[in-house]
């Protein structure tokens, strides 16, 4: 065959007279474009709803140019001059001009609110010195200084000084409990206003917790339901299904109902002797409550894909390790549980990401305590409207779970994973 | 191609007529957003045709800068806070009102002289004033009920789980007045590390019993339900909850904290012709003095105080549920929005960052 292939006078040919190799090339690449064609809405779905999204996320935590563009003449001077520059007349000037068109634009609340997110307690003066702007007149250091003498603070012009520049690390700083010193050196947050690392800490246990407590209970629901005959298999599949496919909002309110201090647990418990009335449980509003609801709702998650793996394990497996003299926790703990793994691996991947970025339950039953990072994303994004330093938390959530996944792909291997 | 053109045609043309004949308001829900549909939405569309759109959200300032930001403006007229309104208003999100539009009090006073000091201002009408005071269960308390805002952190003297926001303002506030500062007093205490440092220490002596609340619906749930036994919370949902529902809660206005909540209209509004005509429909005197029938919300114009008179029930007498009432203004703070403006940024975090600490 090779040397027929070889030779020109024995190429092959199709039918119409072309060689066979180029027809077969032109027919695959057709179906290769085909098959293309086909992904492409789902491509374009993705990238429009998933990866521009993400990237703007991304570049909104480290670009706000609240203050660059609205106060081009100060930004200039900043840019000109080294750090640590007293500022001089030009500087005045820039300042005095550039808030009286940032007062005519209406964009000087933006200027305040960017240098307010490094320095506390600036936003008025900006606002209020704007205000008297249209009468500022040389010398404008007198002026400005007349309408609010901190303006002479060299804290200010620093700060100023760091956020001139749009891009900027100083809310992935700030994410991280640090912050920027005068001399924009980095420096950690007063000790009573540090929460994010805390809280991402917390978030992290919390979720391997959750994680953990849905293994333990959903491995042995799943293997029920692989073992059991199918027509009693089924029937409690829709047990697992029904509320898998309830709104998580019924779901978590009907925690609320449960758990809360004159609800029916406690109710019960009181009826029934085992606590005093004065003495009823606190199992919502704190961690506690975060962790029933949130595993409750996850347990599904974990259920499916253990399911699905153990099905078409072949129980003459354990019953020849039984035979073969294996105690049968031995069986199960050197044949069974290995032959699951790859369904335990998928279910706490899934859980574990879905806790971590987990929002509306802990917002509705954590109280203080059970909050999780999302949370004060949130509070970002809805409260204070600082959407860079949302962004940037997210961004480090983000990171953090893929690099979570690198490990676990180390680990176990992503091979191993399977979802169903 | 002609029908398509002439069917294209006729859609657009239909859409520009449906959208001129309709205005989006957006506001915060509940008893509040029923008050104003009755008192302002159905009265507008009756006189003028124009039909009203009620939006709900847990905080309108949200959703307005991420509509402005984007480019895309769907809402006319917004419900805000007047910290955020300000705040907005000086980032260029809203747009700016003439305050010529008004219409004079009915009495015939000129319109800035009819509405409470600071209750317009360049992008915002102020329609109401409203209050976050407490309220108790009087079934807990039948002997010696609560009557200061000290009692609220006295767990001693009254026993059970408290109810307040999630957030530093008007917690802070409240905390230093329990604490015996008086009202004139506490912005300025606050400025300084220590009267950040005692108002948190006061906080702290409660922290234990206290269940954090963030809807405005929710101090009433949490009262009725028996998951606390005094709660702070926005005065006229307390009293919807008393008085249309038959709760037994009982409110306490020492130590309220009142601001304004009015109209502002985004900038790039849709519809800007309808939105300033139903601003100006929404704020005068006989429209503010309406709302007052269905929420116990002062309104803001002078005019209108007289013209409040009972409830929609007919025989609960509004006068002395309102925030504004002068027995309820024996000791009461007007909230700063200078001070919050500034501030907000760092008691929050701090706010946060105690809240997480155990």
């Amino acid at each position: 065959m090779a040397d027929i292939s070889a030779s020109d006078a024995g190429l092959l040919k199709t039918s119409d007279g072309r060689p066979l190799k180029s027809a077969l090339a032109t027919a695959q690449q057709r179906s290769k474009r085909r098959a293309f064609l086909l992904v492409l809405p789902l491509l374009a779905f993705v990238i429009i709803t998933f990866i521009v999204p993400i990237g703007q996320l991304m570049h909104q935590a480290i670009y706000n140019d609240g203050f660059s563009a609205n106060m081009p003449r100060t930004t200039a001077w900043f840019a000109e001059t080294p750090p640590g520059t007293v500022p001089d007349d030009a500087a005045w000037e820039a300042l005095a001009l550039d808030l009286k068109d940032a007062a005519a634009a209406r964009s000087v609340g933006v200027v305040g609110t960017r240098v307010n997110y490094e320095m506390s307690g600036t936003r008025s003066l900006f606002t209020s010195t704007a205000r008297r702007a249209d009468d500022f007149a040389p010398p404008y250091r007198d002026a400005l200084l007349a309408a609010n003498e901190k303006w002479d603070d060299p804290n200010l012009w620093g700060t100023m000084r760091q956020v001139s520049d749009a891009y900027s690390a100083n809310f992935f700083l700030a994410a991280l409990d640090m912050t920027r010193d005068v001399n924009g050196d980095i420096v950690a947050m007063p000790e009573d206003r540090q929460i994010y690392v805390n809280l991402f800490v917390k978030t992290f246990l919390l979720a391997a917790l959750i994680t953990f407590t849905c293994f333990v209970l959903g491995f042995p629901i799943a293997h029920l339901l692989a073992t059991l005959p199918m027509k009693w298999s089924n029937l409690l599949m829709i047990l697992v299904l029904l509320p898998f496919w309830t709104s998580l909002l019924v779901r978590t309110t009907s925690w609320m109902v449960l758990l809360q201090q004159q609800g029916v647990v406690n109710n019960t418990l009181v009826a029934a002797g085992v606590i005093g009335d004065e003495s009823r449980l606190q199992m919502i509003y704190n961690q506690t409550g975060t962790i029933i609801a949130m595993t409750h709702i996850l347990l599904p998650f974990m259920i499916l894909p253990l399911y699905s793996v153990m099905r078409p394990i072949p129980p003459s497996y354990v019953r020849a390790a039984r035979s073969l003299g294996a105690t049968s926790w031995t069986a199960f703990r050197r044949v069974y549980l290995p032959q699951t793994l790859p369904g335990v691996g998928a279910g706490s991947l899934l859980v574990f990401i879905l806790a971590v970025g987990y929002y509306i339950t802990p917002a509705l039953v954590g109280g203080a305590s059970g909050q999780l990072i999302s949370n004060l994303i949130a509070f970002h994004m809805q409260d204070s409207l600082n959407w860079s330093l949302a962004s940037a938390l997210a961004a480090l959530l983000l990171g953090a779970v893929l690099v979570l996944y690198w490990i676990y792909d180390r680990l176990v291997g992503i091979d191993n994973l399977k979802l169903g | 191609m002609k029908k398509l053109l002439v069917l294209s045609t006729a859609l657009s043309g239909f859409g520009l007529a449906a959208s001129a004949q309709e205005i989006a308001v957006m506001s915060w829900g509940g008893a509040y957003a029923t008050s104003q549909i009755e008192a302002y939405h159905k009265p507008f569309t009756a006189e003028t045709g124009i039909k009203v759109v009620n939006v709900d959200a847990d905080n309108p300032a949200a959703p307005i800068k991420a509509q402005v930001e984007a480019g895309n403006v769907t809402i006319d007229v917004v419900d805000l806070e007047y910290a955020d309104a300000v705040r907005l208003c000086d980032e260029g999100l809203l747009e700016v009102l003439d305050p010529a539009i008004l219409a004079p009090g009915t009495d015939g006073t000129a319109a800035m002289d009819d509405f409470l000091p600071g209750a317009v201002t360049d992008c915002f009408v102020a329609t109401i004033v409203f209050s976050t005071n407490y309220a108790y269960d009087s079934t807990k308390f039948p002997e010696n009920p609560p009557t200061t805002i000290a009692d609220f952190f006295d767990t001693a003297t009254y026993p059970g789980k408290r109810g307040m926001r999630k957030g530093a303002k008007v917690n802070l506030e409240m905390a230093l007045m329990a604490d015996g500062v008086p009202a004139d007093e506490v912005y300025a205490l606050l400025e300084t590390p220590e009267g950040v440092e005692r108002a948190f220490a006061k906080l702290d002596t409660i922290k234990g019993d206290m269940i954090w609340w963030e809807a405005g619906a929710q101090p009433p749930q949490l009262l009725a339900d028996g998951e606390v036994v005094m709660s702070t919370g926005y005065n006229g949902r307390f009293f919807s909850a008393a008085v249309t529902e038959g709760k037994p809660f009982v409110q306490v206005f020492d130590g309220q904290v009142y601001e304004y909540d009015g109209y502002a209209i985004p900038k790039g509004a849709p519809n800007m012709e309808a939105a300033l005509q139903f601003l100006t429909y929404a704020t005068t005197t006989q429209a503010l003095a309406d709302q007052a029938k269905w929420i116990a919300y002062g309104p803001a114009r002078v005019s209108s105080g007289p013209l409040v008179g009972l409830f929609m029930d007919g025989k609960t007498e509004m006068g002395p549920n309102m925030p504004t009432n002068a027995a309820n203004l024996t000791n009461a703070l007007p909230s700063s929005y200078e001070f919050w403006v500034d501030r907000d940024t760092e008691l929050n975090e701090r706010f946060n960052a105690w809240l997480a600490s155990n």
